[in-house]
């Protein structure tokens, strides 16, 4: 079996940091604060989060926050939910959730919950189970999570519960890794497991993997190192992570390194990029690989970050 | 970001994508000022449109599209040709958006906006969706779109219905019409609706139709859930049944008022002590309730009046939910004569006991049992002496012929709804027409699929068949199965072994004889034997989770040990249990153990050579109740007894579980995480400990 190029890995993320001007960066500009999460916690899971200069990164953070309390993916982008969590986790990270005002940004997220207990992304109202899961992780993280009605919230999430046992992104939605993810990532931060059969979600979430080791993310797909993410931790939550064989995903993520220039990509031999490289570290930190740091399921941060938002004093 | 190879950039291909990167963003800094600006020329229309056809992912730019019209729809007379002109546009920019990237949240969601202002035709819209469910069958943006429209137009559930029969006879292998399928037949089944009841005769041609997937092509995951769904629709009843209890339905309770006594004529298996003064009633149903209370249980006796009797559900995450429920009763008056008390359980005779899912308890049912209180001729207490659970300390249970009370007889333990007969032998004949059909599909090819489907079948039949047979008929064959997959398909392995120990301890527990196999008297090492201290023996099984916890319900020691246990999930069911041992498993954390804090009479427990220290990942985490998941708080500041150069957030898992339990007997050694540090601590939070690893505590 090969093993984690962890150095190659660190030099990749801090050069896709730095480069501006090729076509893909500046497509993808408008997610950059989705890029510096993944960049960011691959390398605290990897050791080398000193490498980087807070000052820095907090100062660029603030400057994509809005009057609302929402963030936007870049500077002068509009604000929306998922780079209000990216935000908060970066900051987390650096145990600098002390730079936010907690008051503006919790009241933007409370302020995106629907009647029926959903929450939008943004003003224009696109309705999605990832979006609840990141008003739950967000405002758990930030102590305010009495700021939602959390009933509802769950009530929400299980009306999207399919009978495979998995969850879509609105009621009726086919079941998804990602989407499974997100409701069981929910209901494990509000303490609402219960409302999942794990027998069932279990089986269907073990046999996303297939014979080559990888996993996919719903029947009949490739395989796809980001579901190494969402497939185990939804695993991981419910206590089912041992129906898969963990030595085959790990030398498929292996596989799906760039020994020579760093990163991982989606599938063996396919282009890297920082958002593959983080699903496959992550995943490797949750198949407890050697050297790297243990990362929470739940809150896909590393688990010292998230003891230090709960235990410590 | 997905499916591109990966390739050295060659020097021309770097300079072209340098000027590419250039034109793009010019084009996105001109969107940005427009945006800033407000501007919505005709021109910063043109800047947004471009932008989105190259770049569908451009959030903000779908923000300004409908900032725009809503501006343009201001400046504008309400002439409704030139409002339907301004949103078909907008359809116009979605299309081309939608060509660079199928799978563009923004560019459906925007779709969905202009539609929900009701100025666009929804018949082009169910055709623009069979085009592109046509180019890719399993796009569920495109499938929820569909819903979307579907709600718009009113469109029926059954001709819904109909569309996925055709993309299903079309391709079977689209799980995407498949969940569809399943989501709509549902709805129509439980709505009753005309041509879908009785829901047999539709079942039976689900069953048809998706034998065709299967059988077609075993490896083809796409019918697999579906038929999971049509087995659960024809097994099981969707309201909540009660399927056992303690004390059990007509027995004969005996209350000791010391744990020891030498009478031989007492069967150990319904003599019960405690200190407390009061001993459990547990109901134990097929799924998780809520609204259990002295409303919806009425419990007739003269040991307490019902009205007084608090319920609590058995849950391990703090739940007002859960599978099994208990109350407490008072002992009865020690009688020279032996009076017997009545006690009897009505319950569901008053709505309010719901399951998760939204089904009531709809059977009224009834049992009863009587309760003796009996006095103690010599107590031989063992009071606080330690246990040891070598093989020296058991003895196999032999039942006296003079035994008046059979042992657990199961009958009395299940209680059962009455099912209409008609729709039981269609569930026998159904079950009967599948295994048929699936041993035949083995018999032409070795598949994975077949065979768990086979097991599933065969347990599905003994479960049918149990409340008159109890015996498990078909598990010497599901067990043969599971070993069979287990070398068929070794990545699920550990799920076919999960199968194997729940089908080998229903096979345990299914009959009296293969039961006693397992009962064991425990005594001090010496040669007799006198006492009621009967401890059920499951070690060395290679069990690797519990089950058929509503069939153990009267156990008060339970040996585990030498097993490959990593979670005892259920174990809070058994409310009796005093000494547990779990020593040579593969727990890995504390958090694993959430089910002993339920066990308010669990006395000594060993979880020595497990591995809870070696793991850095924790799986039951969130199945734990604690402040990760908001299910309770952690006050340290007030809890005196944590003091010292310990930090507590390395050890709050054990502190969540210890300090609530009564322990006075630990075993901890042979866990990487067992160092005197620890031991101090857990000395500390469990102050009527005894014993730790087999010394005695001052």
């Amino acid at each position: 079996m090969g093993e984690l190029v962890t150095e190659k890995h660190v030099q990749y993320i801090l050069s896709v940091e730095k480069r501006k001007d090729d076509f893909i960066s500046v497509a993808m500009e408008y997610l950059r604060m989705n890029g510096a999460y993944w960049g960011l916690t691959t390398l605290d899971l990897l050791g080398k989060l000193d490498a980087v200069d807070v000052d820095e990164v907090v100062s660029w953070i603030m400057k994509c926050q809005h009057e609302s309390g929402g963030f936007g993916g870049n500077i002068g982008h509009d604000p929306h939910i998922l780079y209000t969590l990216s935000a908060v986790q970066v900051l987390a990270l650096f145990d600098k959730l002390n730079v936010l005002d907690i008051e503006n940004v919790t009241n933007y997220i409370a302020g995106l919950q629907n009647e029926d207990g959903s929450f939008s992304g943004d003003e224009w109202g696109e309705v999605d189970t990832r979006f609840s899961y990141i008003a739950i992780c967000c405002l758990s993280i930030l102590h305010h999570l009495n700021k939602i009605n959390v009933e509802k919230a769950v009530s929400y999430i299980v009306s999207c519960k399919n009978l495979d046992g998995g969850f879509g992104c609105t009621p009726g939605g086919e079941s998804h890794a990602g989407q499974i993810f997100c409701c069981v990532g929910a209901l494990a931060i509000t303490g609402s497991l219960h409302h999942i059969d794990k027998d069932l979600l279990g089986w269907w979430l073990c046999e996303r993997q297939v014979k080559a080791g990888g996993l996919n993310g719903r029947p009949e797909k490739l395989p796809d190192v980001c579901y190494s993410w969402w497939v185990l931790s939804s695993l991981i939550m419910i206590d089912r992570v041992h129906w898969i064989s963990k030595e085959k995903l790990v030398k498929f993520i292996l596989d799906c390194q760039d020994t020579e220039n760093g990163g991982i990509s989606d599938r063996p031999d396919d282009a890297v990029d920082v958002y593959h490289t983080y699903f496959g570290v992550a995943g490797l930190s949750l198949l407890e690989y050697p050297g790297l740091k243990a990362i929470d399921p739940a809150y896909a941060l590393p688990v010292d970050v998230i003891n230090r938002i709960f235990f410590g004093r | 970001m997905h499916g591109r190879p990966r390739k050295d950039p060659k020097p021309e291909d770097a300079a072209a994508s340098v000027a590419k990167a250039e034109k793009l963003r010019s084009l996105q800094s001109q969107f940005l000022s427009n945006h800033h600006k407000k501007i919505y020329t005709n021109e910063a229309l043109e800047v947004s449109a471009k932008l989105l056809e190259v770049n569908p992912e451009y959030y903000t730019a779908w923000n300004f599209r409908k900032l725009a019209v809503e501006h343009r729809l201001s400046q504008s007379d309400s002439d409704p040709d030139s409002i339907k002109s301004i949103f078909s546009e907008e359809l116009k920019v979605v299309e081309s958006a939608l060509k660079q990237n199928f799978k563009s949240y923004g560019a459906w969601h925007h779709r969905k906006w202009v539609l929900s202002k009701g100025h666009s035709s929804i018949d082009h819209e169910m055709r623009l969706l069979d085009r592109y469910q046509k180019l890719d069958p399993r796009n569920f943006h495109a499938w929820d779109y569909r819903r979307f429209v579907a709600a718009l137009m009113n469109r029926s559930e059954v001709d819904e219905l109909r569309y996925t029969t055709d993309m299903i006879n079309s391709n079977f292998s689209n799980y995407s019409a498949w969940h569809n399928r399943s989501i709509l037949l549902s709805n129509l089944l439980q709505r009753k609706v005309q041509g879908f009841f009785p829901k047999e005769v539709v079942l039976n041609e689900e069953y048809e139709l998706v034998h065709q997937a299967i059988f077609t092509d075993p490896d083809d995951q796409s019918g697999w859930f579906y038929y999971l769904w049509l087995l659960d629709q024809t097994v099981k009843a969707d309201a909540p049944l009660l399927v056992s209890s303690w004390p059990a339905r007509d027995s004969n309770l005996i209350i000791l008022e010391d744990q020891c006594l030498d009478d031989c004529a007492l069967s150990p298996f319904n003599t019960f002590h405690s200190d407390s003064g009061t001993f459990p009633l547990i109901v134990y149903f097929n799924q998780a309730v809520e609204g259990v209370n002295s409303s919806t249980i009425s419990v007739e006796s003269v040991l307490n009046a019902n009205s007084e009797l608090t319920w609590k559900p058995l849950s391990t995450n703090n739940s007002p939910a859960a599978q099994v429920w208990v109350t407490y009763l008072n002992y009865p008056k020690v009688d020279v004569h032996s009076e017997a008390y009545p006690v009897e359980v009505s319950i569901g005779h008053s709505g309010g006991i719901i399951s998760s899912s939204g089904f009531h308890y709809s059977h009224p049912s009834r049992f009863a049992f009587k309760v003796f209180a009996r006095p103690v001729k010599t107590p031989i207490g063992h009071g606080g002496d330690i246990i040891s659970w070598q093989d020296g300390n058991f003895a196999l249970y032999e039942t006296s012929p003079e035994e008046p009370n059979p042992t657990i007889s199961l009958d009395q333990l299940n209680i059962k709804d009455d099912n209409e007969k008609t729709s039981s032998e269609w569930r026998a004949e159904t079950i009967a027409n599948e295994i048929a059909l699936f041993q035949e599909l083995l018999s032409e090819i070795s598949c994975k699929i077949g065979k768990l489907t086979l097991a599933r079948l065969l347990k599905a039949r003994d479960l049918l068949l149990s409340p008159c047979a109890n015996k498990m008929v078909y598990s010497e064959e599901v067990i043969n199965l599971y070993s069979d997959l287990r070398t068929l398909d070794p990545p699920h392995s550990q799920f076919y072994k999960d199968e194997h120990s729940l089908t080998l301890l229903q096979q345990i527990t299914s009959t009296r004889e293969s039961l006693l196999r397992y009962c064991f008297l425990h005594g001090d090492g010496t040669s007799s034997f006198i006492g009621n201290s009967m401890c059920l023996r499951l070690n060395n099984l290679s069990l690797s989770r519990m089950g058929s916890i509503e069939r153990l319900l009267w156990v008060q020691m339970l040996d585990l040990s030498h097993n490959e246990l990593r979670s005892i999930e259920g174990l809070e069911a058994m409310q009796l249990l005093s000494c547990l041992n779990l020593s040579n498993n593969k727990l890995c954390g504390f958090t694993a153990l959430g089910p002993l804090r339920l066990l308010k009479s669990l006395k000594v427990l060993d979880i020595s050579c497990n591995q809870i220290g070696s793991h850095s990942i924790d799986t039951t985490r969130y199945l734990c109740s604690s402040p990760l998941c908001h299910t309770e708080e952690i006050d340290w500041g007030r809890d005196e007894t944590v003091t010292g150069d310990v930090n507590l957030a390395n050890y709050w898992e054990a502190f969540v579980i210890f300090r609530g339990l009564s322990l006075t007997q630990l075993d901890i050694v042979g866990n990487a995480v067992a160092d005197e540090k620890l031991k101090s601590f857990l000395v500390k939070i469990v102050p009527t400990l005894k014993w730790l690893d087999g010394g005695e505590l001052h």
